[in-house]
């Protein structure tokens, strides 16, 4: 069997890759795809611990569940600010939204 | 097992039921009102829902003392009902009550969705508050949160609030995904969700030896959830999106925002952290390093927030920033229990100054703002030169403006005194009197940005000296409201931190 240190493994790299996306892109879009992302990782980790520390109690699995739900009510409610915003200035990048400033 | 409901287990989850029944007449009552007419009437009922939830949960628990003092664990442990809860639930009742009358003179929010959001985002910090389980506290805070990205980018017609709309939304999302992220290793780790468990299994765990990687993966995991903890209460270095959502959103959101949404991040901080979920703090063991953080955290908060605050020229803007410092002091009360955990004799004193500081804030920061959206309306912006003269154009909101800011100084005769006295009792109690004086220092520079304001409003005088400001019946009340309640808490401040203090027992315990 694979060992769990590798689905682990994988999860950090995608946590990282979100990580690296939301942090670099400048486009809303992407920062909201790089979230999903590291939402994703959230979830390899939940259900790999799931499968090998407690296979018995399926907290684990309800858990992911509940991961991936939110995870489609932040993209329909970032989505729709995205949508808000490009009405009002026909832009999504970041550093162009700077009316708020000190 | 079995699946049952009994009574208590409702009795636990009644309030977010009761409000569960307000957003559905809300929403179908706003359905029978024809599109152009005012929707005054939504935001009344919304009001009038909440005051009712409020004293029906009060009266519930003064007729049943058994069921509001005694912390019980409801629906297969997902939910803790108890004094801690009820506090905390009574602090979000008030401040959805409040935002509900101060939000029926705002032309932009008389929508149905809006106050439908509110009582969804009031759902969401109430779960936050009562839940004793990880998944429950994850769904909690993302129904709060989301609800919360919509109202502060609820003006669509206006740049500022959907500016502040995403760059909220981005923020909170970035800092949700790694606050769940290090609940996902916690998990990994222990292979419970349920709160107590966990505090139970780690603290087993850390009386004999602990292997070295599984104290790696819980520092990880406590920098993680601190990390998503923080971004909710605007704890520095996680901070940055709150001068710009407080500043954009709507006025009377801002009120909402930055009084409920902390009360509940606390709640949650505060649940995580006593119950031991990363170890207690002892010189020399591993715990001790994310306590230290937590201190730094603190002393960061709250210098950089009083420092950042002096200079601003947006009356909003310089709320939030006080608004940074005060979750500061909080935090005092949180690094002072959870230090006082780690002593043979547990003393409950920083979550009781906690929970008493919170209250007081919602009335205070909710009146503060109030004022605001009032002044406001006329002149359509919100910077300090609006408030020149204040006292000329009306004396009442100037009178009630000087209290808030008292009362967020620190004067005696307002809550805001007492509350920051506790918590620098309860600091100095945990052998931390460096860190009490640190925040009476930083007291003394928020006088002086507050008291900048009152000389705007007392001295300064503007050109239109003369124009009266209108306050309507609705808000008139709420802020009558609040100003008497931070009169009465900052008199018989007593009788409420006998209370909270009592609350807080359960941190200690449970």
């Amino acid at each position: 069997m694979i060992p769990l240190s590798w689905y682990l493994i994988v999860s950090a790299l995608l946590f990282s890759i979100g990580l690296f996306g939301l942090l670099a892109r400048r486009n809303a879009v992407a920062m909201l795809m790089a979230v999903e992302l590291m939402l994703n990782a959230v979830n390899i980790n939940l259900v790999a611990f799931w499968r090998y520390q407690t296979p018995e109690a399926p907290a684990g699995l309800a858990w992911a569940v509940f991961v991936l739900t939110i995870a489609a009510a932040e993209a329909a409610v970032g989505l729709a600010l995205i949508i808000s915003v490009y009405r009002r200035r026909d832009s999504v990048i970041a550093e162009e939204l700077d009316t708020l400033k000190f | 097992m079995t699946p049952s409901i009994s009574l208590e287990n409702v009795l636990a989850i009644l309030p977010d039921l009761a409000l569960l029944v307000l957003l559905i007449a809300v929403i179908v009552y706003n359905g029978l009102i024809a599109d152009d007419d005012d929707r005054r009437n939504v935001g009344l009922v919304t009001a009038w829902g909440a005051a009712i939830i409020l004293f029906g949960m009060l009266l519930l628990a003064f007729i049943y003392p058994d069921y509001s003092m005694q912390p019980t664990l409801h629906w297969g442990g997902m939910v803790v009902a108890g004094p801690v809860t009820l506090s905390f639930r009574a602090m979000f009742l008030i401040a959805l009550m409040l935002t509900a009358l101060l939000s029926l003179d705002v032309p932009e929010l008389q929508r149905g969705s809006y106050f439908a959001l509110l009582i969804t985002a009031t759902i969401g910090f109430d779960m936050m508050a009562a839940s004793a389980d990880l998944i429950m506290l994850l769904v909690a805070l993302e129904t709060a949160s989301i609800s919360l990205y919509l109202l502060v980018g609820f003006n669509t017609r206006s740049r500022r609030s959907t500016e502040a709309g995403i760059k909220y939304f981005v923020y909170g999302a970035f800092a949700s995904a790694i606050m769940m992220y290090g609940m996902s290793l916690l998990y990994g780790v222990t292979g419970s969700t349920n709160i107590a468990v966990i505090g139970t299994m780690v603290g087993n765990a850390f009386a004999g030896v602990v292997p070295v990687e599984i104290i790696s993966l819980l520092l990880v995991s406590a920098v993680m959830l601190v990390a998503g903890f923080a971004f909710k209460v605007s704890a520095v270095p996680f901070h940055f999106w709150t001068p710009d959502a407080y500043e954009g959103a709507p006025t009377v959101v801002t009120g909402f925002l930055s009084t409920a949404s902390k009360a509940a991040g606390f709640a949650v901080f505060f649940r995580v952290f006593s119950a031991g979920v990363f170890g207690y703090p002892e010189p020399g063991r591993a715990s001790w390093a994310w306590w230290a953080m937590l201190v730094a955290m603190c002393i960061l908060t709250m210098v950089l927030g009083n420092f950042l605050a002096i200079w601003q020229q947006d009356i909003k803007r310089m709320l939030a920033y006080s608004s940074i410092a005060q979750a500061g002091y909080i935090m005092m009360g949180l690094v002072a229990l959870l230090k006082s955990q780690g002593d043979d004799v547990p003393s409950a004193a920083g979550g009781g100054a906690a929970i008493f500081y919170l209250l007081m804030y919602v009335f205070t920061n909710i009146a503060a703002f109030g004022i605001i959206v009032l002044v406001s309306r006329k002149s359509n912006s919100t910077q300090m030169k609006d408030f020149y003269g204040l006292s000329r154009r009306s004396p009442w909101l100037a009178l009630a403006m000087l209290v808030a800011l008292l009362s967020l100084g620190g004067i005696p005769p307002t809550a805001g005194f007492f509350g920051k006295f506790f918590i620098f009792q309860a600091a100095v109690e945990a052998d931390l009197w460096w860190l009490a004086a640190i925040g009476i220092l930083n007291a003394f520079v928020a006088l002086f940005y507050y008291l900048t304001v009152v000389k705007y409003i007392y001295l300064y005088r503007s050109d239109d000296d003369d124009v009266r400001i209108t306050v309507s019946r609705a808000a008139g009340v709420g802020l009558a409201i609040t100003i008497v309640a931070v009169l009465y808490l900052g008199i018989f401040a007593n009788s409420a931190y006998t209370w909270a203090i009592e609350a807080a027992q359960n941190f200690v315990q449970f």
